[in-house]
């Protein structure tokens, strides 16, 4: 079997498998009735319903032509990785050691998924950056975000 | 004269200068983010939603208000200056508006976009005005079936009006239901999708999900394309003011823009984007032989869409102001912000909060004429925008998703989450799944639920109660009609047509 439709046919598989991991998850709840509708009721149908959606969609992939195979093209890995990376880094300094450090490293680290990276640009847009986050949230929004490193404060 | 009285207390409200400077502040926002490509009012009213917990309610909504809007206005510059729009509404608006530009007409183009705009703006103003509380009392007698079966049409009026493939548009929907089933289930109790982890059991953040797929996705998605060379007019803007007969063509083509755009705002899943797309389609067949053909720089394609997208961008918040559903991704986040401050959106908002319902209101005429000043007399400080390199761009919209994730509830927990969404985001952007349907599903997915289940409890079990109760039946009908419609043949070669030929 040849895939008409690379785009398509990863599409239909995903909501395929979404759709069936739901409605088997929502088995573990009680299903009620139609009178009586449970937990499990509205989720299981629409989690059939996903999979019914993605099945036609993986279908149409695989019978109808389309445009030189729809191709999904390249992935762009750097910018993908090191902005996840960027954000679960700063997800985990945050609490530990503030706004003052971790701003710095976020930006540091984002700035490497795009194509240029020169260190002035970069150290003025983080002292911009991290000053303008404290007044603005700190000072101005007065949210409670930790400033230094808990192992300053103590 | 129950609307002079409603609108003496909007404006009385508006006019107080604590609302005058969010208004303010919202538009002028929204125009920078109009202006900048890549970052969008979803992306930026998810990322402010934290800070309204400091806020009250009234000005909270009016800036967020003055995002949406400010925008629409902010996006045409961009388009017709760079050929790149700001916003997704402004496609249509860079094809005629940027050839414009390259006459040395760019001064004209941006004021016939803004005068059009404002004066759209205007009209909008006062549709919802006049046809919010009608469509308020007709609301009161909805029941639990009647909500379920609008909701059912303002999701279907989402796909059949969003672009690309109707089939993984609807799957995009059903999705964004599934992921609002991640909760403790409201009637029993029971803790449902959680894997145990107590953070999931009062659901998936729609912040988190917004700023994911929307801000990262994007970002992500952006920075993988090739870096494009960009050509800015910036020496060219001047006579700003247009010659007699440039007026003389743009106000029939302000007047359609303006009734289209009204009209489609109001449908479910309408809103700004479609009413531009739909006004350039309208002039071209309207305007028989125009002084420069369109594509070429005529000032119909710039007058008519701009008009229209802010038309539709003002009566888009005629469903949610009424009936407390969101006809689009910017209303879902507005009804998420009412939620955050404790206001129940629906019908009952007109009565239980009058000051915020028609100062709101008030603002947006309010926020319309600050936009026609900020963007006409100092279109020069947004062009110098344009030259900000994305390369510094970027890291601060990071910085400024990851805070607002966080300080969410304060936890870096939904930091996590959001990282994960932005991976589905960009696999959305890769598969070309649109995600706008995907967050109002999302949005509607536990409101859907709950009237579905309270229907069926009230009619013990039967089904076919949303067939037999007449409000009900008629909306479903509704629905069906717009997805055979939409499946027809000739309707759909021209959508498809639509959305394919000028992106």
């Amino acid at each position: 079997m040849k895939i008409k439709s690379q785009r398509d046919f990863w599409s239909g598989l995903m909501f395929l498998t979404i759709g069936v991991a739901f409605a088997w998850g929502a088995t573990d709840y009680s299903f009620g009735s139609s009178a009586r509708p449970g937990p499990a009721y509205f989720p299981f149908g629409l989690g059939i319903l996903l999979a019914l959606l993605g099945g036609l969609v993986l279908f149409k992939a695989l019978t109808l032509e389309s445009e030189g195979g729809d191709p999904i093209g390249a992935i762009a890995w750097r910018p993908l990785l090191i902005v996840i990376l960027a954000i679960t880094v700063f997800g985990l300094a945050l609490p530990r050691l503030g706004l003052s450090c971790t701003l710095p490293l976020t930006i540091v680290l984002s700035t490497l998924a795009g194509r240029e990276f020169h260190w002035r640009g970069v150290l003025l847009s983080c002292v911009l950056l991290t000053v303008g986050s404290w007044a603005l949230f700190i000072v101005g929004l007065k949210l409670t975000i930790p400033l230094w490193p808990i192992y300053f404060t103590g | 004269m129950d609307l002079l009285n409603n609108l003496a207390l909007g404006f009385q409200t508006a006019l107080s200068l604590q609302n005058l400077m969010y208004a303010f502040f919202g538009t002028v926002l929204g125009t920078l983010i109009g202006v900048l490509p890549g970052l969008g009012p979803v992306a930026t009213i998810a990322m402010l939603l934290p800070s309204i917990y400091t806020l009250d309610a009234t000005p909270a909504l009016i800036m967020l208000a003055g995002i949406y809007y400010g925008a629409q206005y902010g996006g045409s510059t961009t388009a017709i200056l760079i050929n790149v729009p700001g916003e997704s509404s402004s496609v249509v608006t860079a094809i005629d508006g940027y050839q414009m530009a390259r006459r040395g007409r760019a001064g004209a183009a941006l004021a016939a976009a803004g005068l059009g705009s404002f004066f759209a703006g205007c009209v909008g103003t006062i549709i919802i005005a006049a046809f919010a509380p009608p469509l308020t009392e007709l609301a009161f007698k909805f029941g639990s079936a009647e909500y379920f079966s609008l909701m059912v049409l303002g999701l279907v009026g989402a796909v059949v009006l969003a672009s690309g493939s109707l089939v993984k548009a609807i799957s995009m929907i059903v999705l964004g239901l599934l992921l609002g089933q991640v909760n403790t289930d409201v009637i029993t109790g029971a803790a449902r999708f959680s894997f145990d982890i107590p953070e999931l059991t009062d659901g998936i953040g729609f912040v988190v999900i917004a700023m994911g797929i929307f801000g990262f996705g994007e970002i992500i998605a952006n920075l993988g394309q090739p870096e494009e060379h960009r050509e800015v007019f910036t020496k060219e803007v001047k006579g700003l003011w247009p010659t007699r007969e440039d007026f003389q063509e743009a106000w029939p083509s302000v007047l359609r823009g303006t009734a289209l755009g009204s009209i489609l705002g109001v449908l479910p899943g309408g809103g700004a984007l479609l009413a531009s797309f739909a006004s350039y389609t309208l002039e071209k067949k309207v305007v028989r032989n125009p002084r420069v053909p369109f594509g070429k720089g005529a000032i119909q394609g710039v007058a008519g869409p701009e008009s229209a997208n802010n038309a539709g961008a003002q009566t888009s918040f005629i469903p949610m102001l009424t009936l407390g559903i969101p006809p689009n991704a910017v209303m879902a986040l507005m009804v998420g912000a009412m939620t955050i401050k404790g206001i129940q959106p629906g019908p009952q908002v007109m009565t239980s909060n009058p000051e915020l319902f028609w100062g709101l209101i008030a603002s947006m005429w309010i926020g319309n004429l600050m936009l026609i000043v900020l963007n006409l007399p100092l279109i020069g400080i947004w062009i110098k925008l344009l030259t900000v390199p994305y390369r510094f761009l970027f890291p601060a919209i990071v910085v400024f998703c990851c805070i607002g994730t966080y300080s969410l509830n304060n936890n870096n927990f939904d930091v996590f989450m959001t990282a994960g969404f932005a991976l589905l985001g960009y696999i959305f952007y890769k598969l070309s799944c649109e995600p706008a349907p995907l967050l109002l599903g999302f949005i509607l997915g536990p409101m859907m639920e709950e009237n579905l289940r309270r229907a069926l409890l009230l009619a013990r079990g039967d089904w076919s109660t949303f067939l037999t109760r007449p409000l009900s039946a008629g909306l479903l009908i509704a629905a069906a009609l717009m997805i055979v419609v939409v499946m027809l043949p000739s309707i759909k070669n021209k959508r498809e047509e639509a959305f394919q030929e000028e992106v």
